[in-house]
């Protein structure tokens, strides 16, 4: 089942003159879950609404198994959205709600209560069918929304951040419940979060943006593991990221010293990023490897301690079940293993160094920024 | 805090008890009683003798609220559609002609209906045969939709500037065009400003009286005009304008219970101002 479904070819789409895609292209393969990952403004809910129709491309053409329906409005496109904020019909009950579809396609009622019903089981919300909308949790909103969706059979459902609304317990329920009923009905999806460990647990493959651009495109294991750029090894997970120079395979130079690494194909004395997940550092004695440093601060996480290292200058972060306070001097001890060597890339230098920001700070920042974009659109909801 | 609350109610209550309920007693107490003020049902049977009065005036409020609702609701989805900016200039304007003296603007609409008046002298200039406009029950009607559409189009403006645009984007992704969206969405789900526009226009229209003095002339008594007489009119009778006022009431808080009961089928939404 490696057919395309979907392909979007040089999709230009700009906002009031200001460029948000341009040069686009994507493969969607039939009866994957593909998520578009990356931070809010990077253009993921563009790419979505393009696909459903709500954005005509300035340039570009979109193919729908092999069929171009870049001019084809949204009600003709066989393909059905999961709005952000649920979108149900206030007006309707549930079971209106996911017969909507169905009515306009002119289904018998008979076959239409059948079909609700058996939508209604797929999502837990058997015995539902009667309530109104605004009766409902979130969680069950959304479900709803699930439902009035699939009950539809598109060949493709589009998710904009489905599960942003939710609190985090409902929201790993969801992401399960969401990935079995893809696999049961085998239709393919294309999901958009900000929230990478969603993405990297639903996804059979990842698209990362930024600033409009896909960075990496693989799958989650692929993307975590091999980063392609500075860029995408902070997004996804944490990352140390160091200025190095690859002297030759096999081998790299950063932090003052040389190492042994398993990458290659750089060339000789070729600047580039190296990438070391926090989780792969062992914490060792002082005087018994080449990086050592003093503990600046420490975190209690739940399963490990965040302790952050000066190493002359340049703070680490180290994911240790290990207990160290804060004024110790520890050494931090590296295998090939844990060395990932990148190619320099307009994100150098930007991230990685735990002394300006934390992520934290960075997710606020990320929070406020949706905050006022989206405050005009709750402030309505609000309102109804 | 309880008493806090009680605190600053009770100016409210006091006011509502001295204006609104207090009187509502005085006129059903003057329904019942004679000019000696002893007990007597003779000024509510004797309502009935003005039924035709009431069917005018139920008939012409409905007429003037159901052109009010035709020509308001496109009106009001327009704007409602226009750039933030421009609909707030588009809303001034729909309320422009209410800060004008209600009065003048009636006696405005006079002028021009009149049989000399300015329509008919643009006519006859047309050399057009002239019409005869004032003193019909169409002029009462134009009167009313005229005076009593900004109550319409303004609660129909506000309830569906309120649907979230997503709904909308819903139902076309589930296969719904343009017409269908508008029917099965935008239509259900202003109900609740229908039924306020509709209050809001037709419990004023029925009771109206300045409008059909001004361009119904004589034949086109309403129950405004027969109360007018009781009061200040020739037929000074204040326990029978009373009787008429009260079963006024009654006959427009059944419309309104018939109304809100059409509503609650539709949603059980708020957001429509309900009388």
């Amino acid at each position: 089942m490696n057919n395309t479904i979907i392909s979007l070819k040089d999709i230009a789409v700009s906002y009031d003159g200001e460029p948000v895609l341009s040069g686009f292209n994507l493969e969607i393969r039939d009866g994957e879950f593909i998520t578009l990952l990356g931070p809010s403004g990077c253009g993921k809910t563009t790419v979505l609404r393009t696909i459903g129709g709500f954005i005509k491309p300035d340039a570009g053409e979109v193919f729908f198994s092999g069929k171009n329906i870049t001019a084809l409005p949204p009600h003709k496109r066989e393909v059905n959205t999961i709005f952000q904020k649920y979108a149900l019909f206030p007006h309707l009950n549930v079971y209106d709600n996911i017969a909507f579809g169905m009515r306009l396609k002119g289904k018998s009622e008979r076959q239409v209560k059948e079909t609700v019903h058996e939508m209604l089981g797929m999502v837990n919300l058997s015995g539902y069918a009667h309530r109104g909308v605004s009766q409902l949790s979130g969680g069950q909103q959304q479900r709803v929304a699930m439902a009035r969706a699939l009950a539809n059979e598109p060949k493709v459902l589009l998710l904009d951040e489905p599960l942003s609304a939710l609190d985090l317990k409902l929201r790993k329920d969801m992401q399960v419940e969401l990935k079995k009923i893809q696999q049961q009905t085998g239709i393919t999806f294309v999901f958009v979060t900000h929230d990478q460990e969603e993405a990297l647990s639903m996804s059979d493959r990842v698209v990362v943006m930024d600033g409009g651009v896909i960075q990496q495109t693989g799958s989650p294991t692929d993307i975590y593991n091999e980063p392609e750029n500075a860029f995408v090894a902070d997004f996804i997970g944490e990352s140390n990221i160091l200025d190095g120079l690859m002297l030759e395979d096999y081998s790299v130079k950063f932090a003052g010293h040389k190492f042994q690494c398993l990458d290659k194909g750089f060339g000789t004395n070729t600047p580039v990023d190296v990438v070391i997940r926090p989780e792969d550092i062992d914490v060792v004695q002082a005087d018994s490897t080449h990086i050592t440093g003093e503990v600046t601060g420490v975190t209690f996480k739940g399963v490990h301690y965040e302790i952050i290292v000066d190493v002359a200058g340049f703070k680490w972060m180290i994911q240790s079940t290990d207990y160290r306070a804060v004024g110790d001097r520890i050494g931090l001890s590296l295998t090939p293993d844990d060395i990932h060597v990148m190619s320099k890339s307009a994100y150098s230098g930007r991230f990685g160094d735990y002394s300006t920001f934390s992520d934290e700070m960075e997710e606020d920042m990320a929070a406020t920024e949706e905050a006022i974009e989206s405050g005009e659109g709750q402030a309505d909801e609000n309102q109804l | 805090m309880k008493t806090n609350s009680k605190l600053l109610s009770a100016p409210y209550t006091v006011w509502m008890t001295l204006f609104i309920i207090l009187p509502m007693l005085l006129v059903a107490w003057f329904a019942f009683t004679d000019r000696s003020g002893a007990f007597t049902l003779d000024n509510i049977l004797s309502v009935g003798q003005y039924s035709n009065v009431f069917l005018r005036s139920i008939w012409l409020g409905a007429v003037a609220t159901a052109v009010s609702l035709i020509l308001g609701y496109p009106m009001a989805y327009i704007i409602a559609k226009l750039p933030a900016k421009r609909q707030s200039v588009m809303v001034m304007l729909v309320m422009l002609p209410m800060w004008m003296n209600f009065l003048l603007r009636t006696y405005a609409w006079m002028t021009l209906l009149e049989d000399n008046g300015l329509i008919n002298a643009a006519l006859a200039a047309l050399g057009l045969p002239r019409a005869h406009m004032i003193n019909t029950a169409g002029a009462v009607v134009l009167g009313m939709v005229y005076n009593y559409i900004p109550y319409m189009i303004l609660p129909l403006y506000s309830v569906l500037t309120k649907i979230d645009p997503s709904v909308i984007e819903a139902a076309q992704d589930l296969g719904a065009n343009d017409k269908k969206v508008f029917l099965k969405v935008v239509v259900p789900m202003s109900m609740p400003g229908v039924i306020s526009g509709i209050t809001m226009v037709f419990v004023p229209a029925v009771s109206t009286f300045i409008i059909s003095k001004m361009l119904g002339g004589g034949g086109n008594l309403l129950i405004g005009d027969l109360i007018d007489m009781q009061f200040l009119g020739s037929a000074y009778n204040p326990n029978l304008g009373s009787a008429i006022s009260l079963v006024l009431m009654v006959i427009i808080l059944i419309c309104m219970g018939i109304m809100n009961q059409f509503d609650e089928d539709g949603s059980s939404q708020e957001g429509g101002l309900m009388l």
